[in-house]
Parts: structure tokens; sequence; C-alpha cells
């Protein structure tokens, strides 16, 4: 009875998700309610979870419920701690929820929101959860080792080597798209400027607290520090207001380029407790009440999608990126779809929290899915605008100009409406002067975000109030993840120097550090200011770059469990792991091979190239550049650029062939191969 | 025979107000806080404590300060398990 019952549940939800993605995707009116999207996320990531993934479970992988996890064997009471799983599930959410789910589906709304909304459903489902879950599952049965250690192990050393170099490309990415991200959105905003430069302080306040006046009260310290947050948005809006005090926190993108290189230098040479720490620990609660803010707020406005379902932008001629559909749409959504960075999670604390292997699913498949729930609120939030104002905001300069009236004439020669007045409108009402090519997917976001909370709580000017809010959540999050990122590419970089001179190893050695550190961020720094001074927004070129790296790293991590499969001799199941492995490995190639040989300027980085040099021959100059100067660099990062999507390419190209090669061996070999930690009893360590 | 009704019920929502959700919403909250705590990388100090009695009965178990000291500096040894 009770099974019966439960069958015609599960019946009924398909049958309700069904018929929302129907709507959706047939609506052929001029605007479709976003609670259909909603529902037909929430019931088919519902059932997904419910038969995909105790599929992977039960035949797949095999969870042994029986069989005691490093938490339970290695107890320590600090690493190793055997945890409630609803416990261990928000550490893994927290860890990988960040800002890449936020911009990702806001960039790729160009294309309208039905290719992004079945790319997120259909790609988290059948990739991007099953590698975190996989992942996740082999660490604990390794005692919770890394993927890099694991992929040593797996697929030899020189396989470990080249992965960790790949890990360290997109680290630098990674840092410079995000801090792009932030010089846009504070770019000519003396508010956003001033509220996210008086985090700096705050967070200070509070590392002194939590380290000398009240150690370790976490609680007390977050109430506090939400509250100077909040204080400071309002005195933000003052700043703005005051013209002496506006123009001291007026910066160019410039400007701000230089002071986040500055600052991401000093932040991650200075002890972690001091400004690190109690902004990480700010900006992760912020974050998950941001986020629950978000789904209650489009629960209850239930506002209405104004961009097309499908715009003809999936040729590849739109704006906010160039390339068509396939493959860009794929790289554009990375993080919410499948995100290669979390196989670094999944391999990292979460497998010592575990208390038994069968938690592995709800952790690692379902956190998976719930950012995929993210990732459409964004999709909904960028979405919900008009689309004229998402592509004022995304376009860049050299399309739209700057003014108003220019950029009105752009955006209805795209196909869309737009007047100057309901810009200049728009700007006003959420506090800034200009919301002209605010690229980056942030401002879009804030935007979207503050319409629909607005809706929920009105009031007076407090569109402004809310936009500012999102801007500096987002900042917030996106700097903790640049210092903390610059530390752990310092430690990169010093494992991998060490491997030539065993000195620079040392990582309590002053100099080594202040090297590898001046190295990580003049790595990315480079990148970050190549995007800033870009007319076309930089967000252009490194945000594909960036989805090429991560999605070259969730290749790279299937490919591992692919392997592991094989050795484990599960081949019937193996078309789990190597469906999407194959999907990225083509989605990565395509992509990384486009952007280097494309024929097209606007994707090719080398007929990018090409066109400046031989105008540079003719001793012309071409816009943007100024001078023979600007030309010589303009033609140097695109040589840069195409050479790091070559050395992308290389390194899936290397992992592969070792991956073959293992999985060939271990298939000559008729018992299974796969190095796990032996079998011990749950019942004979718990106590 | 109204009254007598409307008075238990009344009294069953007197004694369901009365007992119950205190439990309910103290282990709420607690679990609220670990998740909290955990989220940023400091797991249970109640458990480590337990489990340093338990296992080492020779070792003192940190004090709280010290051991939020501790796993402070531990989230950061690799460089912060966190996301884009």
């Amino acid at each position: 009875m009770n099974t019966i019952a439960g069958k015609m549940g599960w019946l009924a939800l398909a049958i309700l998700g069904a018929f929302s993605l129907g709507v959706i995707a047939l609506d052929r009116g001029e605007t479709i309610n976003a609670i259909w999207l909603v529902t037909a996320t929430v019931s088919i990531l519902l059932i997904a979870y419910r038969f995909y993934s105790r599929f992977i479970a039960d035949k797949v992988l095999q969870l042994d419920a029986s069989r005691a996890t490093p938490a339970v064997r290695r107890n320590d009471g600090l690493d190793f701690v055997p945890t409630d799983k609803r416990v261990v599930f928000g550490h893994h959410f927290a860890a990988i929820a960040g800002a890449g789910p936020l911009v990702g589906p806001v960039l790729a709304a160009q294309m309208g929101y039905l290719p992004g909304t079945l790319w997120i459903l259909v790609g988290v489902i059948f990739a991007g959860a099953v590698q975190d879950f996989m992942v996740l599952f082999f660490s604990v049965r390794r005692d919770g080792k890394s993927l890099g250690d694991i992929a040593r192990a797996e697929l030899g050393p020189a396989a470990g080597i080249v992965a960790m170099i790949g890990v360290l490309m997109i680290m630098f990415i990674i840092l410079a798209v995000l801090a792009l991200v932030v010089v846009k959105a504070l770019a000519a905003s003396p508010w956003g400027t001033f509220t996210v430069a008086m985090t700096m302080p705050i967070a200070l306040l509070m590392g002194i607290y939590l380290r000398w006046l009240r150690p370790g009260r976490v609680l007390e310290v977050s109430i506090i520090g939400l509250i100077l947050l909040l204080v400071s948005i309002w005195l933000g809006g003052v700043v703005a207001h005051e013209p002496a005090w506006a123009e001291a926190f007026h910066f160019e993108g410039r400007a701000l380029a230089w002071m986040l290189i500055v600052y991401g230098f000093i932040a991650s040479v200075l002890p972690v407790w001091m400004l690190l720490a109690p902004r990480d620990y700010l900006s992760t609660f912020l974050k998950i009440g941001t986020i629950l803010l978000l789904a209650i707020g489009i629960v209850i406005a239930a506002p209405d999608l104004h961009m097309p379902a499908v715009t003809r932008f999936i040729d590849g001629s739109g704006p906010v990126f160039g390339g068509s559909l396939f493959p860009f749409l794929f790289i554009t959504i990375a993080c919410g779809a499948v995100s290669g960075w979390h196989s670094l999670i999944s391999s990292g604390t979460t497998p010592k929290l575990l208390a038994n292997e069968s938690e592995a699913r709800v952790v690692g498949y379902g956190s998976m899915l719930m950012e995929a729930f993210v990732a459409i609120m964004a999709l909904i939030a960028a979405c919900v605008l008009d689309p004229g104002i998402y592509f004022a905001m995304n376009a860049p300069t050299a399309l739209l100009g700057t003014s108003v009236d220019s950029a009105a004439q752009a955006i209805s020669q795209l196909g869309f409406v737009i007047t100057p007045d309901i810009l200049s409108h728009t700007a006003a009402q959420i506090g800034e002067t200009t919301i002209l090519s605010r690229t980056g997917g942030a401002p879009t976001l804030a935007v979207g975000m503050a319409q629909i909370i607005h809706g929920i709580i009105p009031g007076e000017g407090m569109m402004a109030f809310w936009y500012h809010y999102a801007i500096l959540f987002e900042a917030l999050f996106i700097l903790t993840t640049v210092d903390a990122g610059t530390r752990v590419g310092r430690f990169m970089i010093q494992e991998l120097a060490g491997l030539a001179i065993p000195a620079l190893k040392k990582t309590e050695s002053w100099a080594a550090n202040v090297m590898a550190t001046a190295l990580c961020v003049g790595c990315w720094g480079y990148f970050l200011y190549q995007g800033v001074i870009d007319p076309l927004g930089g967000i252009n070129t490194l945000w594909p770059l960036f989805g090429i790296a991560n999605q070259m790293l969730a290749a790279i991590a299937l490919t591992v469990c692919c392997v592991i499969l094989i050795r484990m001799k599960r081949d019937r199941y193996l078309w789990v792991p190597l469906l999407p492995t194959v999907w990225l490995v083509i989605c990565t190639l395509t992509a990384g091979w486009q952007k280097v040989f494309d024929d097209n300027i606007r994707i090719g980085f080398l007929s990018h190239a090409y066109k400046y040099r031989d105008a540079l021959a003719q001793g012309q100059i071409i816009a943007p550049a100024k001078s023979i100067d600007e030309m010589h660099r303009i033609i140097t990062n695109d040589y840069v650029n195409s050479g790091l999507s070559m050395l992308f390419m290389a390194i899936v190209v290397i992992v592969i062939v070792f991956g073959i090669r293992t999985a060939m061996m271990a298939r000559r070999i008729a018992t299974p191969t796969a190095s796990e930690t032996p079998y011990v009893a749950l019942a004979s360590v718990a106590s | 025979m109204i009254t007598k009704v409307y008075r238990q019920a009344f009294g069953t929502m007197v004694s369901m107000l009365r007992c119950d959700w205190r439990p309910n919403v103290l282990t709420g909250w607690k679990r609220a806080v670990q998740i909290g705590r955990a989220s940023i990388g400091v797991p249970d100090y109640d458990t480590y404590v337990a489990h340093i009695r338990a296992q080492h009965p020779e070792r003192t178990p940190m004090t709280y300060e010290a051991f939020f000291v501790e796993r402070q500096n531990a989230r950061y040894k690799g460089g912060g398990g966190r996301c884009c």
C-alpha cells in the first residue's frame, strides 16, 4: 500500500515536472512566469535524486553501509570526525556554492532562458552531480585523499603532475575573472566601492574580536559583522550623494585593478585570523542567507520572465560573449551544471566527515543538485529583467558607446526595444550614475535580485539598497576567494617549484613565501589587467577561458572515475562516468580549438592577433589601441591567451592518454586493481 | 458535553505547548549551530572533548578557544576549502 502510494506520488511529480517543462518549452507568449521554471526544476531534480542517484549508489558504486569510513577509523575529533549527515551536507554545500553558479547563467541568458535551463538540468543530473558523488565516494574509499593524490595513485605520477599544472592554471584564470567581476561592478560606483572598502575594517574588527576579545564566539561576531555591513550599505548611499565623498570613492577600472592586485598580495601574506577568516565566515553565512532570500523572493513574487525562450544569439553573434550555442553554452555555464573545481572539494574535507559511506549519496549528489537550483535562480534573476536592460548592462562599450542615447539605439539594432529614459531611470533607481556595460554578471544579477526582493518588500529607495546589498554580497565572497585562492596558488607554486629546487618548498620560509605569492598575484593580475583594459569588456575573453579550464578539470576528474571503475571491474556501468567525460572532452576541445583558430576575430585569438599584426605592418593603428605600444600589447595578449588555450587542450589530451593506457592495462588483469584501503567493518570500530 | 470536548482539546493544546516543542527547538538550534560552524570549518567542540575523554584519557582536551584557533589555522593551511 505504502509503496503503491509512493509510486503514485513519484508518477504525479514526474507528470508535474514534464508538464511544467512543456509549458516552458512550448510557450510562445510574450512572457512566462518564473514559477513554471521553479516547479520544473524542483520536480526534475527530485526525480533524478530518487532514481538516478540511487542507481549509482546501489549498482555502480555499491555503497556499503557496513564499511567503516575514514572519519570513523581515524577519528581524531579534529580533521576526521564522524558527523551527522545534515551537518556534512551543510558544510559541503557551503563549500561548493560560490560566485560561479551566479555568474555563468547570467551571461548565458543572452541566448534566452531555455538553452541555459536545459543544460543546467541535464548537465547536473548526468555530469556535475555524478562527478561530485563519485569523487567523494572514491576519496572516502582512499582515506580521504585529494584528487591529485588519487590521480597519481591510479594514473601514475606523470599524470599527477600534469593535472597539478592544470589546476594551477585554472586558479590563475578563476582569480582573474572573479576579480574582474568585482572591478566591473565597482567601476565608477562610489556607493559600491565604499561599502566593499568598508568590509576590510569590519573584517579586521571581527578578527580582533574573535582572536582576543571573545575568542571563538562566531555567532556573536557574525551578528555584529552583519549589522556593520548593513550600516555601511546605508552609509554608502550617503557617500554617493555627497559630491566631495563621492569623488573620493569614484575609481575607474584600471585603478581598481591595481588596488585589487595590491590587496591580493597583502591579504594573502597576513595571518589568516586578521582578514581572511572573519570575512570568510561572514561571506559564507551571507551567501546561504542570500540564496534563501532569493528563493523566497522568487516563490512569493512569482515574477514574469521577459527574456525570450531562445534569442537569435544562439548563432554566436551575441554581444555578451562570442561563439555559438555549441560549444560555448556548455562552457559558459560551468558551475551549476558541472564544475571541475568541485572534485577538489569532494576530495578535501568532506570525505573526512562522512560517518557512513551510504551518506555520500545525499552529500555528493544532493548538494550539487542544490547548486543547480541556485544556478536556475540566477538565470531567473537575469531573465526577469527587460531584455533591453539586460543587453545594456552586458554588451561592451565598443558596441553601446557611452551615452544612453547611443546605447538605446545600439540595442534596438540588436532587436530589443528600450528607450534612453528607461536606461537612465533604472540607473537612478539603483542609485548609480550608469548601468551601461556593467559586464561580468554580478551587476545584472544584483538588479534582477533587487527587482525581485523589492517586489516582496517594497519601500521608497529600497531598490538601491537591495542592489548594493547584492553587489556587496558577491564582492565579499569573491574577495575572500581571491585571497584564499592566492594562498592555494602559492602553495601549489611552492610544491611544483620544490620538485626542481627543494629549498622553495619550505612553506615556513618567508622569502620563498613572498616570492611564490608575488608570482601567483602577478599571474592572475596580468589576466585581470588585460581584461580591464579590453574594450570588449574582458569578460568576453576571460570567461570562456575560465569555462574551458573548469570543464577541463571536470574531464580530468571524470577520467579518473572511469579508470577507477574499470580497475574495480565494473565495466558494465562505465557509461555513467564515460558519457559526461566524452561530452566534456568534446566541448572543451572544440571550444579551445575555436578560441585559438577560429577565423571570426570575435572568437579566435589568432585571427584577432593577425588583424592587428597586419595593420601594424602597414603602420595603421586600429581602435581601441591608441598607440603602437598598445597595438603590440593587444597582439601579445592574444598570443598568451591562445597559448593558454592550447595548454588546456594539451593537458586534457595527455590525461586522457594516460587514462586509456591505465584502463587497457587494468583490463588485461582478471582481478580488480583499484587501490582502496582495506575493508574494516563499521561494527568493529564504532563504540 | 461540548464544553468537555473543548476543555479536552484545550488541555491537549496546552500540554503540546508545554512539553514537546522545547527539546525540539533546542536540538534544531543546536543542529543549526553545528551546520554553521561546519560551514566555516569548525567541527563540534563537544564531540571533540568526548572523543579525547573516551579514546585518550591521558590527554587534556584543548579549551574551546585553543580548539577554535587550531581549527582556524588548519582550514587555511591548504588554502581554504571553498569553490569559486
